[in-house]
């Protein structure tokens, strides 16, 4: 058996042994939960062993027949970005675990069980190389995700899961009818296939037919994103989630909708992404601006990060739509970048809360006099989340930004402002809650890191300082397929970008290339 | 037509389901009054016994003796044997689920039994039949003996309105199929479907006023059968008022077998006009969409929530009618056996908690199921995900084949409308699993009775099936695909 699908079964594996564990033991529910996510973990990484970092192209492809009529197949396998997005989930996942042990007391077992099948519906999304298997999977990360809110979440849980539920169902829908659509027209559903038959000409979209299919697809990505003004939902899902949930939801779940541009709306659509890039990029513009705007003005520390995520990843996806290889580079980067950091800071928040039992950050202050290193590392976490240089945010940022400024100075300007606002509201926010006068709550409730906790959040502070300080690690195979996409995305196009062609080239490998290619068409 | 070829001794076989259901229905009237009913299960392992005896033989006759029986009166082929068993799977679970009802409600006779069987038999014939006058007296047959079903409990009044309006109603509908098959009989001579649809090919075609009034008349009937807007104002007050596993029989047994007719006679022998009455059925589909799912918003019992979801989901198979295509007949073939497991299994846990008299029907009497019940929770969450349409269950396949059917008729309108109204009715399937899982135990809830050894089955069959649908849709997509095939 592939060690891929070894990977991606696991989880499932786990989910069923663990509806077996007795109600009766949940020290049991916990222990296996963790054993099985930290096996996952393991396997992936074994699997970086043999993964080739220079290819460009799919590895470690499986290609099972599944249904014969409509011809699906059971077809995955990992490239450059969705390979580090599935370490990233398989990551995250043993530390959910450990950040949920005291916090999870009523119904365990199902809580877990839940957290394995979020897992495997995760790396899913990310290995299918199958529109409908994707389509699948897209489906069932949803449900277990919405009985973690629905279940273990805060007060206001059950409004904001059915929320979640059906903003993502009604974009995926759509996408559902665009899937079928492109099936009838291209009769398999193989996405490698249809790449081909799109680069080979066999299979021609009318530039309207590509609209209305980009929209389709765009739109179900865009809600989970989110892109400003479909966000709506998310403020309301990560405030009410339990801890685990918010991590998964803000660190990998919203990577499903900029993974899907990327991989999916780009080189199946080239052209119409091209068509509505400015539109999309003032949409991630003002997502930057307002998202950074309303997290100042939260009184509520998991609301504040929350819109922060909006703003974040506002930046993604003007790296992808600047249509640069830095931008789509950074884009990438700051995809994980972001699962990292923002990870941390939910990890971090619900320990406070667990102690304080509060989210509002004025019960909060001093909390750095009552526990002195649960501060460091959020503080830590902050100059990450911020964009401090050596820590990773900086990385995706700068090339975001480097990118965008390539192709439209004034994007930048603007997209820079976001920066600044971060700066602002993650500094205030720490001040807030950690400086100041000791609030007598805090004196008496909270106090330092136990050892499962520091388990918790050190591995997140080994990879802000790692990916901050050598991004060589991760971005040599990101760049490859990236460079691919925009490849393939001038196939068949007219191309249409306004480019400003930069003065010298920075790198060998950036914008010109693109361009000039496009030129000669 | 020569007399020797009206009957053929291989004609008994290819109507042996109907006969053993009829033989063993009488013979339980005639038990009726002998066994002792307080202390007996014997009537309910009867029809247990009959049901999975009259499957058998419905298979035997497909594998032995495919083909037209009684001068082509019944078309014993793959369609009508699919159908035949999904209205026999779906009386077996009627049974399983209504042994603790009718101990609970006193209630056990042997009288229920036989008129289940008798209408079962009734829609096994609707489900073969290819001669309009054999449709309407199997039509007929099922509705009588579904009428008294429906008014069971007799001291009901709830049950009672429920029977009169399902009577009166139905009675309308079956007299404006019968006006249909007259007109249709009158301009073209025949009633046997291939025989008219000959004739409707043919030079010379009889006045398209009058067939297309005969196919008018003959639609609001069957519609009305399958409960589709706007003729589906009587399926919500059925529905709840009649006993809870009655009416997870009606919801799946008579609309699938009518759906069987529907799409045998506007396949067959309407097919030649099939221009005409697109735009009818379009809209049909559309209207029930829309209005059994944002209706099925406002409901507070969960029987009638059903209900409505039940018209929502006629209107996903009628989208597959409008498709006008073998994948479209194939998709709802599909659709209607994965639409019967999980719309079964859901009133089947309905009906075990519904308690004594059926007083706890709310969705709130269900508050807390998830922990006094985790069992029956977790089933009752498959069928509710199914019917939202989450992968890996039988009703997102069915769903998927349906509108990609659609697409491929070029019905894109009808599709992304379609598809939207689905992900609205996510919304009133959710507040169930909301108020199972995330609300505090109702006292209902705590009465709950343990799950008996017929309910569990009743609900891990079709549970076990709609997910067997939803990861291993081959065997039975490939079984309707080259059944549907065999329409014309």
């Amino acid at each position: 058996m592939n060690l891929l699908a070894t990977v991606l079964f696991l989880p499932l594996f786990g989910f069923l042994l663990a509806l077996a564990i007795p109600r009766s033991s949940p020290q049991g529910s916990r222990l296996w939960a963790l054993v099985v996510s930290l096996v996952t973990f393991g396997s992936s990484l074994a699997l970086l062993g043999w993964f080739d970092r220079g290819a460009s192209g799919e590895q470690f492809a499986i290609d099972l027949p599944w249904i014969a009529s409509p011809d699906i197949h059971f077809a995955i396998s990992a490239n450059g970005v969705s390979f580090w997005l599935m370490l990233l989930s398989t990551f995250l996942t043993p530390l959910c675990i450990l950040v949920s042990w005291r916090y999870v007391q009523n119904r365990v077992k199902e809580f877990y069980a839940f957290l394995l099948l979020l897992e495997f519906g995760l790396i899913g999304v990310f290995l299918a190389q199958d529109l409908f298997l994707f389509y699948v999977f897209w489906e069932v990360s949803l449900v277990p995700m919405y009985f973690l809110i629905g279940i273990w979440g805060h007060e206001r849980r059950i409004y904001a899961a059915v929320k979640f539920f059906l903003y993502t169902m009604a974009g995926s829908v759509l996408m559902l009818a665009a899937i079928i659509y492109i099936y009838n027209r291209a009769q398999t559903f193989s996405y490698p296939a249809i790449v081909d038959m799109l680069s080979a000409g066999r299979l021609v979209f009318a530039p309207e037919e590509q609209l209305w299919l980009f929209l389709a697809f765009f739109i179900a990505f865009a809600i989970k994103v989110p892109l400003f003004p479909l966000h709506t939902w998310l403020p309301d899902a990560h405030v009410e989630a339990p801890s685990a949930g918010s991590i998964m939801l803000a660190s990998v779940m919203l990577k499903m909708g900029t993974y899907g541009i990327l991989h999916f709306c780009l080189p199946l659509f080239p052209s119409a992404a091209r068509e509505c890039a400015p539109w999309i990029v003032i949409l991630a513009i003002v997502g930057i601006i307002y998202g950074a705007l309303v997290a100042m003005v939260q009184p509520n520390m998991k609301k504040l990060v929350a819109y922060s995520s909006v703003s974040h990843l506002g930046f993604v996806v003007l790296g992808i739509f600047s249509f640069t290889q830095m931008g789509l580079d950074g884009a990438v980067y700051q995809m994980l970048n972001h699962g990292i950091s923002t990870g941390a800071l939910f990890a971090i928040v619900g320990l406070l809360y667990e102690r304080r039992h509060s989210l509002e950050i004025k019960d909060y202050g001093g909390v750095a006099t009552a526990a002195p290193w649960l501060a460091t590392a959020f503080l830590i976490t902050t100059l990450a989340s911020i964009g401090l240089p050596t820590l990773n945010n900086f990385v995706g940022e700068f090339l975001v930004l480097q990118g965008t400024a390539l192709a439209n100075y004034t994007w930048t300007i603007f997209a820079s402002i976001g920066v600044i606002l971060s700066a602002c509201y993650m500094l205030w926010l720490y001040q807030r809650v950690f400086y100041g006068e000791v609030n007598p709550e805090v004196r008496s409730h909270v106090f330092d890191f136990n050892l499962r906790e520091w388990a918790a959040v050190v591995p997140f502070i080994i990879m802000m300082v790692w990916m901050g300080v050598y991004s060589q690690s991760f971005l040599p195979p990101v760049s490859k397929v990236t460079a691919k996409v925009l490849d393939e995305a001038q196939i068949n196009v007219p191309f249409k970008v306004r480019m400003v062609k930069p003065p010298q080239s920075p790198t060998p490998d950036s914008p010109p290339r693109v361009m000039e290619a496009a030129d000669a068409r | 037509m020569p007399g020797s070829a009206l009957y053929n001794p291989g004609d008994l076989l290819r109507m042996l389901p109907e006969i053993i259901l009829t033989v063993v229905g009488t013979l339980l009237m005639v038990l009726d009054p002998i066994v002792n009913r307080k202390s007996s299960k014997v009537f309910g392992n009867l029809s247990l016994v009959a049901l999975v005896a009259a499957g058998a033989a419905a298979a035997l006759a497909y594998l032995q003796a495919a083909g037209p029986a009684f001068g082509g009166m019944l078309m014993v082929d793959g369609f009508a044997t699919f159908f035949r068993e999904i209205v026999l799977a779906v009386g077996f679970l009627t049974v399983l689920a209504s042994y603790s009802f009718l101990t609970r409600q006193d209630a056990e006779t042997g009288e229920f039994h036989a008129l289940l069987l008798f209408s079962i038999a009734g829609q096994c014939l609707m489900a073969a039949a290819n001669d309009l006058i054999v449709i309407f007296i199997a039509i007929e047959i099922s509705s009588i003996a579904s009428y008294v079903l429906a008014g069971y409990l007799r001291d009901d009044r709830r049950a009672n309105e429920a029977a009169l309006k399902y009577f009166l109603l139905g009675s309308f509908a079956t007299a404006f199929f019968l006006y249909g098959v007259a007109v249709i009989y009158g301009s073209t001579g025949t009633i046997n479907l291939s025989g008219v649809r000959q004739i409707l090919n043919g030079q010379e075609a009889p006045s398209g006023l009058f067939v297309g009034l005969a196919a008018a008349l003959m639609f609001v009937g069957l519609a009305f059968k399958v409960s589709v807007a706007p003729f589906q104002i009587w399926a919500p007050d059925v529905y709840q008022g009649a006993p809870t596993p009655v009416s997870a029989f009606l919801s799946a047994g008579p609309k699938a077998a009518a759906f069987a007719v529907f799409f045998r006679i506007f396949m067959t022998a309407l097919e030649p006009i099939g221009r005409g009455w697109e735009p009818l059925v379009w809209g049909v589909a559309l209207l029930s969409m829309v209005i059994g799912n944002f209706a099925a918003l406002l409901q507070s019992n969960v029987k009638r929530m059903l209900a409505y979801s039940s018209i929502a989901h006629a209107g996903y198979v009628m989208v597959a009618l409008t498709a006008r295509s073998e994948i479209g007949a194939a998709a709802a073939m599909f659709y209607l056996a994965a639409y019967a497991l999980m719309n079964v299994g859901a009133f089947a846990v309905v009906s075990h908690i519904s308690g004594r008299g059926e007083r706890f029907d709310a969705i709130d009497d269900l508050a807390g199921l998830g922990q006094r019940q985790p069992l029956m929770a977790a089933m009752l969450s498959i069928f509710l995900l199914s019917l939202i349409g989450v992968p890996l269950t039988g009703g997102f396949f069915g769903k998927f084949y349906i509108f990609k059917a659609a697409l491929e008729s070029h019905l894109v309108w009808l599709t992304v409308l379609g598809l939207l109204t689905s992900a609205v009715a996510a919304y009133y399937y959710l507040r169930i699993l909301v108020v199972m899982y995330m609300h505090e135990p109702s006292e209902s809830a705590a009465k709950v009775e343990p799950l008996s050894a017929g309910m569990r089955a009743a609900l891990i069959l079709p549970a076990a099936g709609t997910l067997f649908l939803g990861i291993f849709p081959n065997w039975v997509l490939d079984f309707a695909g080259r059944s549907a095939s065999l329409l014309k």
